[in-house]
């Protein structure tokens, strides 16, 4: 393919040459870094939660009329449920994975620390790991023997009654590696307040905190040996087959409803539904990014239709001569494609710069990390082949021109 | 002249129809997106009083250890120094605030026991901010004074409990206390409920929840803390509450104070108040800093970066998009301009000058960009309805007003003319004797 006397037509059109260079740079660079964006927000909603997902439903009641012993209240409704046919397990939590609500501490390793070390999420109810899925790596789970009330522990705060403090805790892998890296936690104390140290008993594999805004800090996550009133605003959970989930929930609640006609069911889902709102903005912006990438392309190859239209028609004599003069019509199909090829390569180099710059800009203004070199030929081929596509309609009627158009008032 | 023009505007655009639905599609979509990332952003920017923000200050100090709050006091104030400065009375107006959930039943309606969301605040709060009411009106200062159990609805709440009928005089039970309703308010719907920004800072940019609805109960402030005593929510506590949600002597930050200062001797008044509060609050031993701060209502907004990140991200986008649709249409207006260089040349021949093609070409420019706008209206129109189904706090809020109206119209004229520029330049230049000798 002779690629000199195409560069020669194209001195002759520089202006409208440019402006097809600049489009599919512009339209490069913001492919790149729109889909870049999109596997940001897919890495996020993938985040992985370390308990059995399908499996779990979250119930959560507010009692109208205070229960006379609001911890009395919490055992038998667990009792009640536990009894629900399809149960597997029962817990009671301050919060839920992904719930966004949640209880965080301020962590120190040493109680004289004036400023924390960092901040980690507090689950606080019984039989949380069990129920939720989550695997113990080493050491041991909370026992019933380690629980304290929420009421009595809050006392004891106030009057430094060590006796009445819950004295062991369990965390994930991540939190442990982050607080002593490459020791065994086990045996460590955590300080969630000066007077208040917590041994490490137990190391989990996973379990995500509820307010996973960002993921670098999203397994500091601990579970302290709290048992929850029924006047904490807390959550059941319900771990049982997935395909028992929907008669589960509804039997659950039924029995819930018997222990008091009263109350009120403020929550209840599936921990699929908890995810799903979790994510809901991140799944909006990645959908409307998809939306934008088809509505470029689409423009963008709508403007390369409608200048090799111009082209093919203001050269219809020039062809005309070339194949009087012997060009077959692949010669001049071949033309035109080779020469968007051309004009797509200068604006995909031109682009990639630009996708460069933009990403700086959004690295500064967005915290986003740097655009991994792999996204710039998926800009790139999507542009050749939109080019392709696009040039192929004006190429075709170019190559239609019959040599006799050449004889014609020239 | 200028009728002629339209004319030969309408004809040009006739001829090659498919050209100029290309264009009239390219400036339509490239307007539609921006103008509705442009509306949702304008709505989520603005003042949300206006004309009055900048009386309202929202003054802080600091009772935290040292060391606790870094780069400046903590967002919210403790019980007493709230209190202190409140009683102290040195704004023209001043509220106190302090969030909470309450349990709602009406004995007279037959609706099931609600969870919502109350604020217990002073008098001022309602002519400070400019409440508007449906029936009745904010409490008096002696009911908040003999600590009477009296609350304000929204109408929200009204049209759930009371199908929006006059609730006046009936009785609210919150928690288990009885509470005499004195006033309902109209819609109100300030964006952002700017009362209850903070924390902004730490948010990553997800800061929707801050285009929430207003609360459904407003109480006085100390009767509201007695009625639903143990919900009320801290903002952060740096020791340990022995009861939770009841925080007046707890080492935490959980109550709002904003105050009204009319003129600029007034502010530097309060200023120089709340700094001799916080000297003298550290002589006492009570404070471990001198730290103050006390923004204006839009200079918190900002410091609290209200607007999401992910909206400032659309609007960029869109503009970039725009963008694109702009060279396109350049492009596409050359093709067509320049196609009819033979015709151009006739009429230069025949005696029209360089500046009255240039006209007429933008002229048909003009008009793509009319039809573009017409267009473009509706593709926002679209748009917005795409932004009012999504499950954002601020959905509700997504509609057109006249001036964003008139700036869609404005920018697609004003988009298309810049567009057709090059174009009409180039034809403009178009040497009428080659062009007549290959006719």
């Amino acid at each position: 393919m002779d690629i000199l006397p195409i560069l020669s037509t194209l001195r002759r059109h520089k202006l409208t040459a440019w402006l097809l260079i600049l489009e599919i740079a512009l339209t490069c660079a913001i492919v790149c870094n729109a889909v870049f964006l999109i596997g940001q927000r897919l890495e996020r909603m993938d985040m992985p939660s370390g308990v059995a997902e399908h499996e779990l439903l979250q119930i959560q009641v507010a009692d109208m009329v205070a229960p006379a012993n609001p911890y009395a209240r919490v055992a038998e409704d667990m009792a009640v449920l536990r009894q629900v046919p399809g149960v597997i397990s029962v817990a009671s939590s301050n919060q839920v994975p992904f719930g966004s609500s949640s209880s965080n501490s301020n962590i120190r390793l040493d109680p004289a620390q004036v400023r924390w070390t960092l901040s980690a999420t507090t689950y606080f109810g019984e039989n949380l790991p069990k129920t939720l899925g989550t695997r113990l790596v080493s050491g041991r789970d909370l026992e019933s023997s380690d629980f304290v009330d929420v009421d009595v522990a809050m006392k004891a705060l106030g009057t430094g009654d060590a006796k009445h403090l819950p004295s062991v805790i369990l965390i994930t892998q991540t939190l442990a590696e982050r607080l002593w890296p490459g020791q065994n936690p086990l045996g460590h104390i955590i300080y969630l307040a000066p007077t208040v140290g917590l041994r490490v008993v137990g190391v989990l594999d996973s379990l995500v905190r509820p307010n996973a805004y960002d993921i670098s800090k999203a397994q500091y996550t601990t579970i302290v040996p709290l048992r929850m009133g029924a006047n904490k605003d807390q959550s059941y959970l319900i771990r049982c087959r997935p395909e028992d989930r929907a008669h589960v929930l509804d039997a659950a609640l039924a029995a819930l409803k018997k222990v008091d006609p009263q109350r009120v069911v403020t929550t209840r889902r599936s921990f699929d539904e908890v995810r799903r709102k979790f994510f809901q903005d991140d799944r909006a912006m990645a959908g409307m990014l998809v939306g934008v990438i088809a509505a470029l392309l689409i423009v963008t190859a709508l403007g390369i239709v409608g200048l090799a239209s111009f082209w093919v028609a203001q050269r219809r004599r020039t062809i005309g001569v070339r194949r009087a003069l012997g060009a077959t019509r692949r010669n001049i199909l071949n033309y035109f494609q080779t020469e968007n090829f051309l004009l797509a390569t200068i604006g995909i180099a031109l682009g990639m710069a630009l996708a460069y710059a933009i990403n700086l800009f959004l690295m500064l203004h967005y915290e986003l990390p740097r655009l991994p070199a792999i996204y710039f030929p998926v800009g790139a081929i999507a542009l050749w082949l939109i080019g392709q596509l696009a040039v192929l309609g004006p190429a075709l009627r170019a190559a239609a021109v019959p040599p006799v158009v050449a004889t014609r008032s020239v | 002249m200028f009728a002629y023009y339209l004319d030969l505007a309408l004809r040009s655009l006739k001829r090659n129809k498919v050209l100029t639905a290309l264009m009239v599609l390219a400036i339509a979509v490239g307007i539609g997106a921006s103008m509705t990332t442009l509306t949702v952003m304008h709505l989520l920017s603005g003042d949300p009083l206006p004309g009055r923000s900048q009386h309202i200050f929202y003054p802080q100090v600091d009772a935290s250890p040292a060391g606790y709050a870094k780069g400046g006091p903590l967002d919210m104030l403790d019980y007493r120094s709230a209190v202190d400065l409140w009683s102290a009375h040195r704004a023209d107006r001043q509220a106190l605030l302090a969030g909470s959930d309450v349990k709602v039943r009406a004995p007279d309606a037959r609706v099931p026991p609600l969870m919502v969301p109350m604020l217990a605040t002073t008098s001022d709060f309602f002519a400070m901010f400019k409440v508007p009411f449906r029936y009745g009106s904010a409490w008096t200062a002696a009911d908040a004074a003999s600590r009477a159990r009296v609350a304000v609805i929204s109408s929200n709440l009204n049209d759930r409990l009371f199908g929006g009928a006059d609730s006046v005089g009936k009785t609210l039970r919150l928690k288990d206390s009885d509470v005499r309703i004195v006033g309902v308010m109209d819609a109100w719907r300030p964006s952002p409920l700017f009362y209850d920004v903070r924390a902004g800072r730490f948010a990553e940019g997800q800061t929707s929840s801050f285009y929430d609805k207003p609360e459904d109960v407003f109480m006085p402030f100390f009767s509201g803390l007695e009625v639903n005593d143990g919900n009320f929510w801290q903002f952060t506590c740096w020791g340990n509450v022995a009861t939770p949600g009841h925080l007046q002597d707890a080492p935490c930050v959980w109550v709002g104070l904003w105050v009204q200062l009319d003129s600029a001797a007034k502010v530097a008044d309060y200023r120089a108040f709340i700094a001799h509060y916080a000297q003298q609050q550290k002589a006492l031993g009570r404070f471990a800093t001198t730290q103050t701060r006390m923004p204006s209502l839009m200079q918190w907004l900002v410091f609290n970066h209200v607007v999401p990140s992910d909206v400032k991200l659309q609007t960029w986008l869109a503009f970039a998009f725009l963008a694109i649709c702009l060279f396109n249409m350049i492009g596409l207006l050359l093709a067509k301009f320049l196609r009819r260089s033979s015709e151009i040349g006739v009429r230069r021949a025949l005696g029209a000058s360089r500046g009255a093609i240039f006209a007429q070409c933008l002229v048909e420019a003009g008009m793509v960009g009319v039809v573009g706008g017409i267009g473009g209206w509706l593709l926002t129109l679209l748009g917005l309805w795409l932004v009012r189904r999504q499950p954002v706090e601020y959905a509700d809020l997504a509609h057109l007003d006249i001036g964003m109206l008139g700036l869609t119209f404005a920018l697609a004229v004003v988009a298309s003319l810049m567009a057709g520029f090059l174009p009409a330049l180039r034809a403009s230049r178009v040497a009428p004797a080659l062009q007549l000798k290959t006719l």
